[in-house]
């Protein structure tokens, strides 16, 4: 291909995936309640959006749901990985078939399963309702095979010769599990959390269905904005949504791009 | 002769224990209990109605399979070049495009798709431009109709999973030694051959993650066919929606669960034919995790 023709494909693709963003972001401004013709420049639907007390309730919720979810996701991933790594061949391989199914299910299946569930033992019980617990243990479960398949290469990849020389040297094992392994394996730790965190935040299937009327998250809040009439705050939030995600973006590229010269120089020195 | 039992809870099972609750609790039980609503009417006796029952949304089934069939084709189609060219750009500049790929995906996928409701409209931003240039070549302009087709479907699709398509792609091409294309074009390939033989046969397993990736949440959508299909199509997701939350008179667990069983069928047949094709790799979505 030559090199024009590279250029205008991929300015083609990338016009094609933010074309929709750019809309929403010059919407935003809107001087009126309209999403075709734009007059005038105003930040009167910010100003809505800070007001509306459903949306930054929500946007609180989806934070405590994502937050929790991912750090007991972690946990218990982790320590499963470690296990699962030690487990012969054929274990292993169950362990995962099972752990791949909510990856690998349509997640209005994974949904639904779980709401079905949460209805039968609601009915059997009498005690619970659908809303705040529901919500995190679907995404807890949906969340512990990510974590579990971002641990379980880098334990493979490690040198086991490091922790039986903590054990010869008197180190007990949990003492040596702390010390040793959890370093080693630490990225993938933190890699699983950071996916398990995003994909609860921006999770709406699974919510969906198992949330309840009582405790909305905020892709549910905006689910039932495209259910009522249009208002421009929905573009107001998509826009700072999107602000916050570039900025938080850069920050990390950013720091790759540093931790790589780092290296870099330290290989040179 | 005693034989030493191994003690059920050594340290190695006590690690996994929570795990393996978990999963049986809110994966393996919830999967049981959909087929056991299927088989199942709401007495709880045997029956085999609910799977006789759902034969009338043939059509539907079908048309969710096609629009997901052909957007996954589509995405094949646009992401393979973008993916190509991404990978023999400088490593440095290779990170930002990514990054500049992935960035969308971060935006919830209601609110992209809400967004081409405004461009798509009737009195939309296409329409509307369009319209403008109609009126100055003083043509007359009556306005594509594209909101509420299966168009409009295919076209979300494809906009909200093309993504995923792409990030597999690139990983598996960046993976390619290089030295073998090197090796090819000094005993006189051409380029079209070196693609032939060397870089597309070593990027199976990244257009089968793609395809699945793509497929999967295509074939199983109601919120692209909600919004952007109107009320006209409803795709095998709308209905099962429909039956677990829909108006209560509306709500049929039973048939919702053996509509459900038949999705998750499809998925497994699917990954079955995907997986012939791709016997060397090890796991499902294994270019998932960029």
């Amino acid at each position: 291909m030559s090199k024009h023709l590279k250029r205008l494909y991929s300015f083609l693709i990338f016009a094609f995936l933010y074309a929709p963003i750019l809309v929403m972001v010059v919407y935003s401004f809107n001087g009126i309640k309209s999403r075709s013709v734009f007059e005038g420049f105003s930040l009167q639907w910010y100003k809505a959006l800070f007001e509306d007390s459903l949306i930054l309730e929500s946007f609180s919720n989806s934070l405590i749901i994502a937050a929790l979810s991912a750090l007991i996701a972690t946990v218990i991933g982790t320590f499963a990985a470690v296990g699962i790594n030690k487990m012969k061949k054929r274990t292993r391989s169950a362990y995962l078939f099972v752990n791949n199914i909510p990856v690998v299910n349509p997640d209005i299946v994974t949904a639904i399963s779980m709401m079905i569930l949460f209805v039968f033992f609601v009915s059997v019980t009498k005690m619970f309702e659908m809303g705040f617990w529901t919500l995190l243990i679907a995404h807890i479960t949906f969340n512990i095979p990510y974590v579990v398949l971002n641990v379980l290469p880098k334990l493979r990849g490690m040198d086991n010769n490091i922790y039986d020389a903590a054990l010869d040297l008197g180190c007990p094992p949990i003492k040596s599990f702390f010390k040793v392994v959890l370093p080693q394996i630490m990225p993938g730790i933190v890699t699983g959390a950071i996916m398990a965190f995003t994909l609860s935040l921006d999770d709406f299937i699974i919510s969906y269905f198992n949330s309840g009327t009582s405790f909305q998250t905020l892709p549910i809040t905006i689910y039932s904005m495209t259910k009522k009439p249009y208002s421009p705050k929905i573009n107001a939030l998509s826009t700072l949504l999107f602000v916050f995600v570039l900025v938080l973006m850069l920050i990390v590229n950013l720091r790759q791009t540093r931790t790589a010269k780092d290296k870099k120089k330290k290989e040179k020195s | 002769m005693m034989k030493t039992k191994k003690p059920f809870f050594s340290a190695k099972n006590l690690t996994v224990t929570p795990y393996a609750v978990w999963m049986v609790l809110f994966v393996l039980i919830p999967i049981g209990l959909v087929v056991y609503f299927a088989f199942t009417d709401a007495n709880g006796t045997f029956t085999l109605e609910n799977l006789s029952y759902i034969k009338r949304y043939a059509e539907t089934f079908w048309l969710s399979v096609e629009l997901a069939l052909i957007s996954t084709v589509i995405c094949l189609l646009l992401a393979y070049p973008m993916a190509f060219i991404i990978a023999k750009m400088p490593t440095e500049r290779q990170g930002s495009a990514i990054l500049l790929i992935m960035l969308p995906m971060w935006m919830n996928f209601l609110i992209r798709t809400y967004a081409w409701m405004t461009i798509l409209e009737n009195n939309g931003i296409i329409n509307r431009f369009v319209g403008m240039i109609a009126q100055w070549l003083q043509i007359e302009f009556e306005g594509f109709s594209m909101i509420n087709t299966n168009g409009a479907i295919v076209l979300g699709m494809v906009y909200n999973y093309l993504p995923y398509m792409i990030l597999p792609i690139y990983t598996v091409l960046t993976k390619i030694d290089n030295s073998l294309i090197e090796a090819a074009r000094d005993l006189g390939s051409s380029s079209v051959h070196v693609f032939r033989r060397i870089i597309a046969p070593l990027s199976v397993p990244g257009v089968i993650s793609g395809i699945t990736m793509v497929f999967v949440p295509a074939v199983s959508t109601f919120i692209i066919s909600y919004l952007l299909g109107g009320g006209k199509t409803y795709l095998i997701g709308n209905i099962i929606e429909n039956y677990f939350l829909g108006s209560s008179g509306a709500i049929n667990y039973n048939v919702g669960a053996a509509l459900s069983l038949l999705l998750m069928i499809l998925i497994v047949v699917s990954m079955g034919i995907m997986n012939h094709f791709d016997k060397d790799s090890e796991s499902v979505g294994g270019g998932m995790i960029v």
